[in-house]
């Protein structure tokens, strides 16, 4: 696998040398300053932000959403989006054009000009976060890698696809010799990267800048992302400049981080330091709200001695058996071909009365039609979804009428991932909440006192009853969007990634406000997510599935902690920590599927 | 980066103006927020003003042209536009304010035995506001015995834009064309405003076998070259019918197309909107489904439709102009906008009175302010993306 690829360029070098030495200095940004200038006022997306990049190192820029890490990135190379300017500071690059002397300011570049345009892609690469956009769609990946390799050398067009394959089996992508010829669109997410990850190789940089790179991805494809681009770093010896707001990533493969918070830079320092000293109490928020997450919360502890002695005799307020939904999908002329992909098959599942269920998988193992499919959003395919009701009544979900599954809404509630598409923004507050009451048919005074007390509840004060959603910030809006979910005083609250749109502060926080409502208001929940931190902090149970199968189901602590199933503990494994000391994902358990043919070609619902 | 960022930080005294803005906008429905978004777009204000003085124009067409459309006057064929004169000059060799236009004298040239009209400087005829004229009904129902403008000696020739082949004041007739060609465009579109919404809205909500159908339909119809489609159409019309029943029948040919673009985007609302989360949460939360689509989807595609026929109205307008141009149209005495470039069809006509060419020029100022206008509404439809 290690083909000496950048040893033999350096060499007799097809490309071109890069004329500095493993630890030089390669990038240096010096008080950079970054705005924008608004209608509403100047907006300081980086303020006086300085580090050094050296090469061989991996710096990476931590910092929630609006930190001005990515607007950081994109002023390196001079390509951010109007009306933002670079308004001051410098940021010199070194060893330009294989001189270990020359050094240009690219700050003072034209961002039109020919002198930047020298420099993106062939001193400085960039990878962005969402592979599929970043890729054009009606080109092949090799017509793609080809086209900087074509404005930056004089290779012929046989020396160029040669080097193209060459790259391309240099990040793993398979039979490369045929995937070149590719569009985008046959390629998976996690190849899709690859092939980013070998356009921005494919010019040898002196610096590449990764922005976000492995946050669309599942946590086992990310886990071999980050691998990858480590070996290459090795190999090719560039400064990696890595953008995320993932701690656990930070503490996986940084050798220097650099915290950032509202466009400043707060904190920057060796990763043992940032992650075990932590100085500026923003960064111990950050650090502390990711480390909290990493075991159960103290409220669960707590309840989960409680129910120790004894067999647990809460009653069984959701019975799932055999619940299945097959999508069909007609191809060919005349729909004449059919292809049924099972999203859920087979799927048993049981709930007590205050329990929390967590739902673990990734994109595709069809966690979310699962939970769509207990309220008969979308109707499942086969199997029975008992719900027995407050007066001890057993309601069978999967054979109610209309008139029964609006009743039934009352009871069970649901949470969406999206706080900002889940709530219509032409609605106020009051007629948000007050939606479902006024379903079950309150009077109007009776709706707003209610919806007042239940902002309140969720933390918000109850003057904000006839503001609009665009007035709240993406955590607030996600406490309206429960404030709702808790109006007709239900009883199960399904949560379908209800925490994965917020930032890792705020992610925490909505956390604990739900652990504080459960305890209050005796509610049960399912909590379907991708991430296992939260489902460790969050959930009495755990069901892991797998392409539309639950492969394991047990208590958190248990599957989280000792996991039995061959895939949960390549899942768990690849899930990187926030400690830097524990590096392990090079030491991660794989896991490779017997091949059935069920969601292996679905991705998302 | 989002506003609130901006907001906390807006620590300095400057911003505290701000801050009650951002509050402001808190409170704000998407109403308020359009209008907000549209009243930054200057051209689209402008013409939206244009638009409405138009449309003004129309409404009060009696009152603001100096004679009724039909008037003929055979001394004055083809007479040439006269200018405005504020002043006069005294026996005293001073001057005097009295608005006036000039009279003509008419010669005739011995070789083409054609008659000019020459702008006399020595016969006044003095114009007024408010002068008094002929008794008529204002919209049809209030009697009035005022004009705008006009002669303050009723039956003097008066004539700012030229007269046409039968001494005909172009003005006159172009502001009674407004009336005919702006409403055409209007009573089209609320025809495909209605067709369009009802099938695009069925096709959207329900989907499978009916969407497929309907968009079927739908591209047959836009498969068929229009104006071969509207000559055949037209062709069909008996010659015995009145104006109004014709007129009544282009705006419907007319509208036959217009309702397909329409009932797409309505479709494509429905279709987007209906995967919407905000859309599941309202079934979850007990609605029906009449609820959901008139309370949760319709506010959010409401000004869309709203843009589109805006839109919309121009593409009619320029139909019907095209229309009566070549003469398959409305007919006379209808008055309107394409009827009376007719009158420019031979060159003749064109090169010995350019006047007649200003009919055209109405047509292209109110497509464009209704372009510009439709623009900043279909900016401003959406103020929640960005």
């Amino acid at each position: 696998m290690n083909r000496p690829l950048a040893n033999s360029m350096s060499g007799g070098d097809p490309v071109r040398s890069v004329g500095l030495a493993r630890g030089d200095v390669a990038l240096e940004v010096r008080h950079l300053k970054t705005h924008f200038a608004l209608r509403t006022g100047v907006l300081k997306a980086v303020d006086d932000v300085s580090f050094t990049l050296r090469r061989g190192d991996t710096l990476c820029v931590v910092g929630e959403s609006g930190s001005g890490k990515s607007v950081t990135a994109r002023s390196i190379l001079q390509i951010v989006a109007a009306p933002g300017k670079i308004v001051g500071g410098e940021i010199l690059l070194h060893g330009v054009g294989g001189d270990p002397d020359r050094v240009v300011d690219l700050a003072t570049l034209d961002p039109r000009g020919k002198e930047i345009r020298a420099i993106r892609g062939r001193e400085i690469a960039m990878i962005f976060q969402e592979p599929m956009s970043s890729l054009s769609p009606v080109h092949t990946i090799g017509r793609q890698i080809d086209e900087s390799l074509r404005i930056h050398t004089d290779l012929d067009k046989r020396a160029r696809r040669k080097r193209i394959i060459e790259l391309l089996k240099r990040v793993e992508i398979p039979d490369a010799e045929h995937t070149i010829d590719r569009y985008p669109f046959e390629y998976s997410g996690g190849m899709r990267q690859r092939a980013m990850i070998a356009m921005a190789l494919a010019c040898n940089p002196v610096v590449l800048i990764a922005d976000e790179p492995t946050t669309a991805l599942d946590v086992t494809t990310q886990a071999e992302i980050l691998d990858l681009i480590g070996e290459l770093q090795d190999e090719f010896g560039m400064a990696v400049m890595f953008i995320t707001h993932d701690m656990g990533v930070v503490a996986e493969i940084a050798d220097r981080v650099c915290v950032m918070n509202l466009g400043e830079m707060v904190e920057a320092g060796p990763v043992e330091d940032v992650f075990h000293a932590p100085q500026h109490p923003y960064s111990r928020m950050l650090i502390g709200s990711a480390v909290k997450l990493e075991k159960p919360a103290p409220a669960k502890i707590a309840a989960r001695a409680r129910h120790a002695d004894g067999p647990d005799d809460r009653a069984q307020i959701l019975t799932v058996e055999g619940l299945g939904k097959e999508f069909t999908s007609h191809k060919g002329f005349f729909r004449s071909k059919s292809r049924t992909i099972k999203a859920v098959d087979n799927a048993s599942l049981s709930l007590r009365e205050g329990e929390t269920l967590g739902i673990v998988g990734e994109s595709g193992s069809g966690k979310t039609t699962l939970g769509r499919c207990l309220l008969r959003m979308i109707e499942p395919s086969s199997g029975t979804v008992s719900y027995r009701a407050g007066d001890g009544a057993d309601i069978d979900i999967t054979a109610l009428d209309k008139r029964g599954l609006r009743r039934l809404y009352r009871d069970i509630r649901m949470i969406f991932q999206d706080p900002f598409g889940s709530l219509n923004p032409r609605m106020t507050v009051a007629d948000l909440i007050g939606e479902p009451l006024k379903m079950m048919g309150w009077k109007q005074r009776r709706i707003r006192d209610r919806a007042a007390d239940l902002l309140e509840r969720v933390g918000l004060s109850a003057d904000h009853l006839e503001r609009y959603p665009h007035a709240f910030s993406g955590g607030q809006r996600q406490r309206i969007c429960i404030a709702r979910a808790l109006a007709p005083e239900p009883r199960l609250i399904i949560a379908d990634e209800a925490t994965s749109a917020l930032d890792v502060s705020i992610r925490a926080q909505v956390l604990d406000l739900l652990l504080d409502l459960q305890s209050q208001m005796s509610l049960s929940f399912i909590f379907v997510s991708h991430d296992i931190s939260v489902v460790r902090y969050f959930c009495d149970r755990v069901a892991v599935m797998h392409r539309g199968r639950i492969v394991e189901t047990g208590v958190a602590t248990q599957v989280c902690d000792h996991p039995e199933h061959p895939y949960t503990k390549a899942l768990l494994s690849a899930v990187p920590r926030p400690d830097p000391r524990d590096r392990r994902i090079h030491q991660r358990h794989r896991y490779v599927a017997e091949d059935h043919p069920t969601a292996s070609t679905m991705e998302g619902p | 980066m989002t506003m609130d960022q901006t907001s906390s930080r807006a620590a300095d005294p400057e911003d505290r103006a701000q801050e009650k803005q951002v509050d402001r906008a808190d409170v704000a429905g998407q109403w308020q927020l359009m209008w907000w978004r549209f009243k930054r777009h200057r051209l689209a204000m402008v013409s939206a003003i244009i638009v409405l003085l138009i449309y003004l124009v129309a409404l009060f067409a009696e009152f603001l042209a100096p004679e009724p459309p039909g008037e003929t006057h055979t001394r004055y064929t083809y007479a040439p536009p006269q200018a405005i004169g504020l002043f006069v000059a005294d026996e005293d060799g001073g001057s005097r304010f009295l608005p006036h236009v000039n009279g003509y004298t008419v010669e005739i040239d011995p070789v083409a035995v054609r008659r000019t009209f020459v702008s006399d400087p020595d016969a006044i005829i003095p114009i007024g506001l408010f002068v008094r004229s002929e008794p008529y009904l204002l919209m049809g129902f209030i009697p009035m015995q005022h004009k705008l403008i006009g002669p303050i000696e009723p039956g003097e020739p008066f004539y700012l834009l030229g007269a046409d082949r039968l001494g005909r004041d172009m003005l006159s007739r172009i502001i009674h064309g407004a009336r005919v060609s702006m409403s055409i465009g209007l009573v089209g579109v609320a025809v495909s405003l209605f067709l369009g919404v009802l099938l695009g809205g069925i096709s959207g909500y329900y989907g499978g076998r009916t969407d497929t159908i309907i968009q079927r339909v739908i591209e047959f119809l836009k498969a068929i070259p229009t104006i071969p489609l509207w000559m055949g159409l037209a062709a069909a019309i008996p010659l015995a019918w009145s104006p109004l029943t014709v007129y009544f029948v282009i705006t419907v040919l007319i509208s036959l197309i217009g309702w397909t673009s329409l009932a797409r985007e309505v479709r494509g609302r429905f279709l987007s909107m209906k995967t919407e989360d905000f859309v599941a949460a309202a079934r979850l939360d007990g609605a029906g489904e009449l609820r959901i689509i008139m309370r949760h989807m319709a506010p959010s595609f409401v000004s869309h439709i709203i843009a589109t026929l805006t839109l919309a109205i121009p593409a009619m307008i320029l139909a019907e102009t095209a229309l009566s141009f070549l003469g398959i149209g409305l007919r006379p005495p209808v008055v309107s906008w394409g009827v009376l470039l007719q009158e420019a069809q031979n060159v003749r006509a064109v090169a010995t009175a350019p006047w007649l060419l200003t009919p055209g020029l109405a047509v292209v100022v109110s497509v464009l302010a209704l372009n510009f206008l439709g623009d900043g509404l279909r900016d401003a439809a959406d103020p929640y993306a960005h």
